[in-house]
């Protein structure tokens, strides 16, 4: 299967600034690739890149098999990059009328993706109007117009409500299992575990490292707030590797195995207070990532 | 290049903001070209306001036959500042609202849509070229029924190439709009810019070098301004001691021509290459 986006050794320099620091990053047909990192990793500096918008400074990109910026590599690729820009004095309809009208789709296909995002019901109030969440949402609704093989999205749910979140997120699961390929910044480890196949993390301009995202489920851990806490911290070192977390330890532990440990806290003589799982804050991720397992290990 | 040309001219048409402007150049126009004229002429021939201008003089240049001079006599100077802001509102405001980065990745490539937005934005200004003229053409039959004035007009091509010289103007000043509104990422710095220019700068100039430094004659000859202002007078063959400001004799009008033209050529080119090449950040 040809990759959908090849990109090799990408870098990007703003002035002085390295942006983007020799990326690899290859999406395959059909999948839903997490692309993860803190703010100002060069996640948005890599998505403009692969959608025209600015030059590269250095490596190769191929987008759809072609250039990125060439009429047709753009024609298969729908995009929001960073916060949704449209003309705020036209309604959300008419925006997309002339989007359809650059693009050369037909007037159908605007109510189909009106629809989709269910923003058929305000399409013919003015833009400026719009919550966060329908800007949100008419920017993915523009994303899909062309009916794109490749979907790029840039942190589509930056700013969002709850609600608006989840509906996002099921929007976005919905291209994935209609086969259509989705490329997804997000700065939100949970976010990419939920709605992505395969996950690429970068920090601070380079790519930390690639994985199956069954491969992050794992990266969940325990909880323990228990006194006397050396002692916990001593025993817990049996089920993983523990490190300390403001007045809590947190261990690397298969979550169900949590009445185990509160078990053996509690045969040992440790008093419980608090004991529940959380997913590993994506710092911690990158600093493991980043500084080759040196990690805080405490036993 | 059809379906951004349509986008262009869905943008253009729903934005108020261009009504406004073409509202106002309207407006100007007929105040200064029949409004104030006409009460100059109804208050009679004592008034020491109309500078022993006698009536009969102010009543034939408000006359069918004298409409060009007023439709297009003002645009060197406030219809022309108008036009630079509506290049500069609507080049801009791409960059201000950051929707410059949502068309350019539809499909078209970048030439494509910068030559749908300068091919939308002089068909606007035709139909306001197109707008003012029937607006004084209306006047100049009123007036010309009321005060029993003689109603011929000037021939066909004398208003084609009146009309034609008059959007050339304003198209200059629009692209010089869009290419200061293009090198800022910005809608109010060329507005400022560009109307101080033209209100002040080229005045101030042109009064300097007349009268202290002759020698740089040739430099204010250069100017969009001046050459504005020449090819008008060329155009509409009115008088010197009626032209109204901004509007001389300071270039043949054969070369005001050439040099609004070549301004435009620049002006297209300067905004194509730096929009080709520049990262949309
Ligand atoms: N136009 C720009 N000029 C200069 N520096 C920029 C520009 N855009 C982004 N940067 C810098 O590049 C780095 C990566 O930014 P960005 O790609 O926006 O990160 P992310 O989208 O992952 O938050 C940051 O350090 C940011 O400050
Ligand atoms: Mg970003």
């Amino acid at each position: 299967m040809d990759a959908l986006v090849e990109v090799s050794g990408l870098t990007k320099r703003y002035g002085g600034t390295l942006a983007v620091d020799g990326v690899d990053l290859t999406v395959l047909p059909g999948e839903v690739y997490g692309f993860l990192g803190p703010n100002g990793a060069g996640k948005t500096t890599t998505l403009r890149i692969l959608t025209g918008l600015i030059a590269p400074t250095s490596g190769s990109v191929r987008v759809l098999g072609g250039r990125p910026g060439d009429a047709r590599v753009l024609k298969g690729t729908g995009s929001m990059i960073e916060s949704p820009a449209f003309y705020p004095y036209l309604s959300g309809l008419d925006n997309l009328r002339l989007l359809a009208e650059y693009a050369g789709v037909s007037r159908q296909r605007i109510d189909e993706v009106l629809e989709l995002v269910d923003l058929a019901d305000r399409a013919r109030d003015r833009f400026s109007t719009y919550s966060l969440g329908m800007k949100q949402r008419l920017g993915v609704a523009a994303a899909l117009l062309k009916d794109p093989e490749l979907v790029i999205l840039d942190e589509p749910t930056n700013g969002l409500d709850p609600a608006g979140m989840r509906d996002m997120r099921r929007l976005i699961r919905e291209l994935g299992t209609e086969g259509r390929t989705v490329l997804l910044s997000s700065h939100l480890l949970g976010e990419v575990q939920q709605i992505c196949d395969r996950v690429g993390i970068i920090n601070a301009g380079r790519m930390v490292a690639e994985h199956n995202v069954e491969e992050l489920r794992g990266e969940q851990e325990l909880v323990v707030r228990a006194t006397p806490r050396d002692d916990a911290q001593r025993l817990l070192t049996r089920f993983g590797n523990v490190h300390q977390y403001d007045d809590t330890l947190r261990v690397q532990v298969d979550p169900d195995r949590a009445a185990e440990v509160n078990r053996a806290l509690v045969e040992a003589g440790i008093e419980v207070s608090e004991l529940h799982t959380t997913e590993r804050a994506l710092e911690d991720i990158f600093f493991e990532l980043t500084t080759a397992k040196e990690k805080t290990d405490v036993g | 290049m059809l379906g951004s040309y349509r986008a262009e001219i869905l943008k253009l048409r729903k934005r108020s903001a261009v009504w406004v402007l073409f509202g106002a150049g309207l407006v100007l126009s007929l105040i200064f070209g029949y409004l104030l004229p006409y009460l100059g002429y109804a208050t009679g021939d004592d008034n020491p306001q109309t500078d022993g201008v006698p009536r009969a003089e102010i009543l034939r240049g408000m006359l069918p036959a004298r409409v060009v001079d007023n439709a297009i006599g003002g645009y060197p100077i406030f219809a022309g500042a108008l036009a630079l802001v509506l290049g500069a509102i609507v080049i801009g405001g791409e960059y201000t609202w950051g929707t410059l980065k949502t068309i350019l990745t539809q499909r078209p490539r970048r030439g494509t849509i910068l030559g749908a937005q300068f091919l939308a934005l002089g068909t606007m200004i035709a139909l306001w070229v197109l707008g003012i003229f029937a607006a004084c053409a209306l006047c100049s039959v009123g007036i010309a029924a009321a005060e029993d004035g003689s109603t011929s007009w000037p021939g066909v091509g004398d208003l084609l190439q009146g009309l034609a010289g008059g959007w050339l103007v304003l198209m200059m000043w629009c692209l010089a709009g869009a290419v200061l509104a293009i090198a800022f990422r910005n809608v109010a710095l060329p507005i400022g810019l560009g109307v101080v220019w033209i209100l002040g700068i080229e005045t101030l100039l042109a009064g300097v070098v007349s009268s202290l430094l002759p020698s740089l004659k040739w430099l204010a000859n250069v100017l969009p301004g001046t050459n504005a202002g020449s090819l008008v007078f060329s155009v509409t063959g009115m008088a010197a001691s009626d032209a109204p400001p901004g509007v001389r004799d300071a270039v043949g009008g054969g070369r005001a021509l050439l040099t609004l033209l070549a301004y435009c050529a620049v002006f297209a080119v300067l905004a194509a290459w730096t929009t080709r090449r520049r990262d949309v950040t």
